[in-house]
């Protein structure tokens, strides 16, 4: 087993793609934590937790779940916007939840507007405008989920859960796969019961540029 | 919208059943076949629910791709054509992967090195193109001969390399290769690769599974990238790329994007075990004496151990079907108790021992050859007076050897 972990960054000029660490993909019914297999059920609990205790937790939908092309899509946007109700109901004073769509993928130049959206080839831009310090990735294609997971991980300390509709990323610090709206209601569900038992972090994320 | 599972059991417009795949290649029975590779190919294809077959002609893959030419007339393929050169076929193979179609096609030795720029360019854009590579020489003066040279090129391209051995492991690899670069957590192109003529045109016994089975189809909306969007990457770098754009996080965008590549070929690994029974078969590990090969080589060296056997010289066997995942783990492993290993390859370079060299400890364990190239044959008892004469036996000279 690998002795490689994926952990909050600011971690290195260039990291490291987990998979190359040794670090394998969650089987069905799994998800993993920092690189580590582990229950959906206690994947439930934790990423609820990091929600809790983060200063700006922040729900990135990407394009799978921005636009209605399926029924099932504009079901999932459905659950992700009660995700965010019930983030936004559960946060103390002093915390902010953020939903920030990432709408599509195209480099942009001479740059984004990180109040409204992140972009997969910049996006600690985003992370450091907003000051996020926990994200949640969901409807991203995975290639493109993969890249900002990485850059995140190269350049800031935000904490990064990935709600993965097929095999899940190793490059977030928490992933879940197979995603469907009864999976991001669970957990809307998780942190709704969590709700005051958890406390907030004093500090909000660093960015690898102020470190 | 395609959906994979759902139509299961349905059938095709041929009359197909849309198979289980594991079902397919594992339960359902087969139908000893004698026939050559090119046919072998073929058969494979018309199992495979294939949108798009592009081909060149060049030896030794012509006739295997003029066998699917009448898989199309006969109504198995969505479309086939000859592009206009094998660089001309990659390009048009990279357009209808990405358009969402499940893509074949096949090449040999100098159309390889002349597409060559297309293979990155696959595996940056995730296209999970199946490419048959029938190896041949690929230097001037010019051979149409079997040598396996080109399979160095590819290692590096970001691609799937698997090289097969007989006639049977094509048959199953074409159709579990799908499987395996389809995945959405690795879908990257395969080469599978064979030693041209000693498997294209050799007649061999092949199971086949039934005709009246076939694979489900493709499903592109498991693609990790946006199907054909022209405004997105990666098809939206081709006028905007990173590398037009000098600033750190250009750089660390395409730096990221490389690795992911490479995290995919990682990722492949649990499928490929999954799908290939291991990432290599061994025989008799104990042994001091090892064996390692990959391609036909390996079907010399198993005729090699069984003369040295004769002389009372027992000899382990390592045969490694994929390349890219490189199964360095299991390499270690097997080789673990053996003080010397062979390396028998149809190149000049001897590239695998080079990759085996690289993988293990102690690797002055490692003896290089014999190599031939060129399109010389490789008798076992090249391979059994290496072994003998490394051990201090005594051996009788060869021909050819200049000894």
């Amino acid at each position: 087993m690998s002795q490689y972990r994926v952990l909050p960054g600011p971690e290195h000029f260039l990291p490291p793609a987990a998979a190359s660490m040794g670090i394998f993909l969650p089987n069905p019914g799994e998800a993993h934590i920092n690189g580590v297999i582990v229950s959906e059920e206690k994947a439930y609990e934790e990423a609820a937790r990091q929600f809790l205790m983060a200063k700006v937790p922040t729900i990135f939908p990407g394009p799978l779940v921005l636009w209605a092309w399926n029924e099932k899509a504009a079901k999932k946007a459905t659950a992700i916007r009660h995700l965010y109700n019930t983030l936004k109901e559960c946060v103390q004073p002093g915390q902010m939840a953020m939903l920030i769509p990432m709408p599509d993928y195209r480099p942009k130049y001479p740059k984004i507007n990180p109040e409204v959206e992140i972009n997969p080839n910049h996006p600690n831009l985003t992370i450091w405008h907003n000051k996020i310090d926990c994200c949640m990735f969901v409807g991203v294609h995975c290639h493109q989920a993969n890249l900002s997971l990485k850059i995140i991980r190269g350049g800031t300390s935000c904490y990064t859960i990935a709600m993965c509709a097929q095999a899940g990323h190793e490059d977030a610090m928490l992933s879940f796969r197979d995603a469907s709206v009864e999976k991001i209601m669970k957990l809307a569900d998780t942190v709704k019961r969590l709700k005051g038992t958890v406390q907030p972090r004093q500090t909000s994320a660093k960015s690898g540029s102020s470190n | 919208m395609a959906d994979t599972h759902s139509v299961i059991g349905t059938q095709n417009k041929k009359g197909q059943t849309f198979t289980d795949t594991w079902k397919m290649m594992h339960e359902a029975p087969r139908t000893p076949s004698f026939f050559t590779g090119s046919e072998v190919i073929k058969e494979a294809l018309r199992r495979a629910s294939c949108d798009v077959m592009i081909a060149y002609p060049i030896t030794p893959q012509s006739e295997a791709a003029a066998l699917i030419g009448e898989l199309f007339a006969e109504g198995y393929i969505g479309d086939y054509f000859r592009g206009e050169s094998e660089f001309a076929v990659m390009s048009q193979c990279a357009g209808a992967a990405f358009g969402g179609a499940r893509v074949f096609t096949t090449t040999a030795g100098p159309g390889t090195m002349r597409a060559m720029e297309n293979f990155p360019m696959w595996a940056g854009a995730r296209l999970p193109i199946q490419m048959i590579v029938t190896c041949r020489g690929i230097n001037s003066p010019l051979s149409i001969q079997p040598d396996t040279l080109e399979i160095a090129y590819l290692l590096n391209t970001g691609m799937l390399v698997w090289h097969a051995e007989t006639a049977q492991d094509f048959f199953d690899w074409i159709l579990k290769g799908y499987m395996v670069s389809e995945e959405p957590d690795v879908h990257l192109p395969l080469a599978l690769c064979c030693d041209g003529f000693f498997v294209t045109h050799t007649k061999d016994v092949v199971n086949l599974t039934p005709a009246d089975m076939c694979l489900p189809p493709y499903d592109p909306y498991r693609s990790p990238v946006p199907c054909m969007d022209m405004e997105c990457p990666p098809v939206r770098m081709m006028r905007d790329p990173f590398v037009m754009k000098s600033n750190y996080i250009s750089y660390a965008t395409h730096a990221s994007w490389q690795q992911e590549i490479w995290a995919a070929i990682e990722r492949s690994r649990k499928h490929s075990i999954h799908w290939l029974n291991g990432l290599i078969d061994t025989e008799d590990i104990d042994q001091e004496i090892m064996i390692v090969a990959s391609g036909t080589a390996v079907s010399q060296g198993r005729e090699a151990i069984r003369l040295l056997e004769d002389e009372g010289v027992r000899c382990g066997l390592i045969k490694i079907k994929t390349l890219r995942p490189w199964p360095e783990e299991e390499i270690r492993e097997a080789t673990k108790n053996a003080k010397h290993i062979f390396v028998p390859e149809f190149n000049v370079t001897g590239w695998l021992a080079k990759e085996i060299r690289a993988t293990i400890p102690n690797p002055h364990r490692v003896h290089a050859g014999p190599h031939v190239c060129g399109g010389m044959t490789m008798p076992p008892e090249i391979i059994v007076s290496e072994i003998k004469t490394t051990l201090g036996m005594k051996s009788f000279s060869l021909a050819g050897r200049g000894s």
